[in-house]
């Protein structure tokens, strides 16, 4: 498992097709993904895809966050896209666009306990309630966890069937989420075991979530570099002023041990769980550490222009911030990680 | 030592105004973080008012309640610990005591009644595009004719300009001067023609800051406070008065409460959040840090009563006290986990009504990011330690 300091001359490739693509507007982004084979990108060829490594998850990724973009190529591609291969479908329909999924787990008082499910399925039916269901808007179907008894499964539901209300809202980041209410929703359970397939996917957007973030901090840093040069107070650039030039150093750090840190959690994707989950959490523990430091200072670096909404930068700090609420925050990996590492000494080996 | 303890009596006729003057209603909209609307903060001016206690830095001449400092103290942490509305500082705590010091009979015979009943709503005419932490960089000129002067240029980061119809600007009259010491302290009437207002909105979507533009926006010669090109000493009076509740004690010891209130029933797995050790030493940590700056602000405190003026420790007040809010803010949105991704605007009244709250924490991500603003305004943390550190290294 020895972490690619390069990239491969495919991932280049899709690095840079995928920069070009997101500097140019578009009436439909999901279309555009799925014809650009940007989807297909997050999956192997055993599933349909033509990538799917997690440094290839990284690479796509990376490019998402320093555009910016809300398209929710990880709860309505890859996450679907992982349970359901899980469960043997065929990811076909996923991966040429023509359907819409989205994945209902998280609810609000499990905070991020993945085992936190209390909704049930009972003679047939789903009932309970969901939070935060990103690109539930767009979903023709949903995949549902809900607890059998002792058991979690997996259940795929129409997005318009009876018994689903939605309360939709916008995401303080951008995009779309909801929360639903499940009332007597008809649903079969999917094949396999489910809290494989959902730690397995967890870990495979923990890397998409964490090299969006990584791309979304290099930008901020480089608009902070930016500004430091250009903007004058006392008759000189902040720049020249120690005080300040020092903090963008520490920045600078912050990301280069970010990109070491997804440079490991995604060679690490397809290790055994418990290192893949290790490794996993050292990556979103220290991404919300340096994801902290870094879009805040990079805010208090640009004083007042940097609070506003037409400047660029604020949104790149949501988006960093709010990288920290989902699939777990710095202190839930902490624990996580603390768990794995004090069963052995082996914490240190790359 | 004294503790605030020692001034129970006070303590207690302040709370039982607030019970009585603070409706719920209202202490809940400040406590879910919801932006106010102007007429809430006019109702709170009014109360404040009819009590006699609007104005406690006031002298009791001017009509105010010539509080000592430990007394402002207890009337701020107890207002913050109820939840009332901040009462809006321009005119009562900057403008007055300016006025009061440095203005003239007739200024203050016509502009301090108005500040106190409200028929006044003033804002702050200071920084520039160009001028920021280097405040004396400002380019706005004001040009004497005759009668009247005649304002040009821009001033930005105006709170509540949109509310205001009077703004105290900092204005360049002598171009040829040096950089402090060609500026005057000019009171202008925003309805006067030429005056625009164009709004800002924050990271959070509020609107609370604006642009102010003067495009030959005529102002009466009456209008100038104390001397012409005198206006930077005037401005740095003001900002010493600025600072006197910089610590915001109160408003740290509510905030940490609710985060305390948040986590304890929000459940991490098996146990209450509160009860995880990682977030538990997180909170801790916070209260042990609130605990000594309480301790640091009553010392200061007790100093200026004793007469001596607050000096550079308000920059250190200023620092620490702006760290623990953020801090507390960045404990709230940790607490309430993936709910703190749907989108919670302050900026429309109710218009999170529809939105998941299930653990009543209120708009607590839009305030942790509107609250990056406190380590930069006011004199950003940076200009606070340059000031501290100039003032006890270049002697």
């Amino acid at each position: 498992m020895k972490p690619v300091f390069h990239m491969t001359e495919e991932q280049t490739m899709l690095s840079d097709m995928l920069s070009r693509l997101l500097s140019q507007p578009t009436e439909d982004p999901w279309r555009r993904f799925a014809d650009q084979g940007v989807i297909g990108a997050l999956f192997t060829e055993k599933h349909g895809g033509y990538a799917g490594s997690g440094s290839d998850l990284a690479v796509v990724f990376e490019q998402i966050g320093r555009a910016a973009d809300t398209t929710p190529l990880i709860d309505c591609a890859l996450l679907p896209g992982y349970l359901m291969a899980e469960a043997g479908y065929d990811l076909a329909p996923l991966i040429n666009g023509e359907q819409h999924y989205a994945v209902a787990h998280t609810e609000a008082h499990a905070h991020y306990d993945l085992h936190g499910v209390e909704t049930i399925f009972s003679n047939g039916t789903l009932n309970g309630e969901k939070s935060v269901v990103i690109g539930a808007d767009s979903a023709q179907q949903i995949l549902i966890t809900a607890r059998d008894g002792d058991n979690i499964a997996i259940y795929l539901v129409n997005a318009d069937s009876p018994g689903i209300r939605y309360n939709h809202y916008e995401l303080t980041h951008g995009g779309h989420g909801a929360d639903l209410l499940l009332s007597q929703v008809p649903a079969t359970p999917l094949a396999g075991n489910a809290i494989a397939a959902l730690e397995k996917a967890w870990a495979a957007a923990l890397v998409a979530q964490c090299a969006d973030t990584l791309g979304a901090m290099e930008i901020a840093s480089q608009m902070t570099r930016d500004y430091l040069m250009t903007r004058e107070q006392f008759g000189r650039p902040l720049s020249s002023f120690q005080a300040l030039a020092h903090r963008i150093t520490d920045i600078m750090l912050a990301i280069e041990q970010a990109r070491s840190a997804v440079l490991l959690a995604a060679a690490h994707l397809n290790n055994t769980p418990k290192e893949r989950d290790k490794h996993g959490a050292a990556c979103k523990n220290l991404m919300g550490r340096m994801g902290r430091l870094v879009a805040e200072e990079c805010i208090q670096l640009h004083g007042g222009i940097g609070m506003t909404d037409e400047y660029a930068l604020g949104n790149y700090g949501k988006r960093i911030i709010m990288a920290d609420h989902r699939f777990g925050d710095t202190d839930y990996h902490l624990e996580r990680f603390i768990a794995f590492t004090s069963e052995s000494s082996s914490a240190m080996q790359p | 030592m004294t503790s605030p303890d020692s001034d129970t009596q006070f303590r207690h006729d302040v709370r039982e105004f607030l019970q009585k003057e603070l409706p719920d209603e209202l202490a809940n909209r400040v406590r879910l973080h919801q932006s106010l609307k102007k007429h809430d903060y006019e109702y709170w001016h009014s109360r404040l008012n009819a009590r006699g206690w609007l104005a406690p830095n006031w002298p009791e001449k001017f009509g105010g309640a010539e509080w000592n400092p430990l007394q402002r103290h207890i009337f701020e942490e107890e207002c913050a610990l109820a939840f009332a509305p901040r009462a809006v500082p321009f005119g009562v705590a900057m403008l007055g005591p300016v006025l009061q010091k440095f203005g003239s009979p007739a200024q203050q015979n016509y502009w301090l009644p108005r500040i106190l009943s409200g028929e006044d709503w003033w804002c702050q005419g200071y920084s520039e595009p160009g001028a920021g932490s280097d405040l004396a960089a400002l380019n706005t000129r004001a040009d004497r004719r005759h009668t009247h002067y005649v304002v040009n240029g821009q001033k930005t980061w105006t709170t509540f300009g949109q509310h205001a119809n009077m703004i105290f600007c900092l204005v360049r009259t002598d171009l040829s001067a040096k950089k402090q010491e060609g500026i005057s302290f000019l009171l202008i009437d925003m309805n006067s023609p030429g005056v625009e207002v164009r709004p800002i909105r924050l990271i959070d979507k509020t609107v609370e800051v604006n642009e102010v533009w003067f495009n030959n926006v005529e102002v009466p010669v009456d209008n100038l406070v104390g001397e012409e090109n005198k206006g930077w000493t005037y401005a740095k009076y003001l900002l010493t008065h600025e600072r006197t509740n910089i610590a915001g004690v109160g408003f740290s010891r509510a905030g940490l409460d609710s985060v305390k209130r948040i986590a304890a029933s929000v459940r991490d797995g098996k146990r209450p959040l509160l009860e995880n050790p990682h977030f538990a030493a997180r909170v801790a940590q916070v209260e042990i840090d609130l605990m000594a700056m309480s301790m640091t602000n009553l010392r200061l405190i007790t100093n200026a009563t004793a007469g001596q003026a607050p000096g550079l420790e308000s920059s250190l007040l200023k620092i620490k006290g702006t760290q623990i809010k953020q801090e507390i803010t960045d404990l709230a949105r940790r607490a309430i986990g993936p709910m703190a991704l749907p989108f919670e605007s302050e900026s429309i009244e109710g218009s999170n009504m529809g939105l998941p709250d299930p653990f009543d924490a209120g708009a607590v991500t839009a305030h942790y990011f509107n609250n990056r603003k406190l380590s930069i305004f006011g004199g950003s943390n940076e200009i606070q330690r340059e000031i501290y550190s100039k003032g006890i290294l270049r002697k």
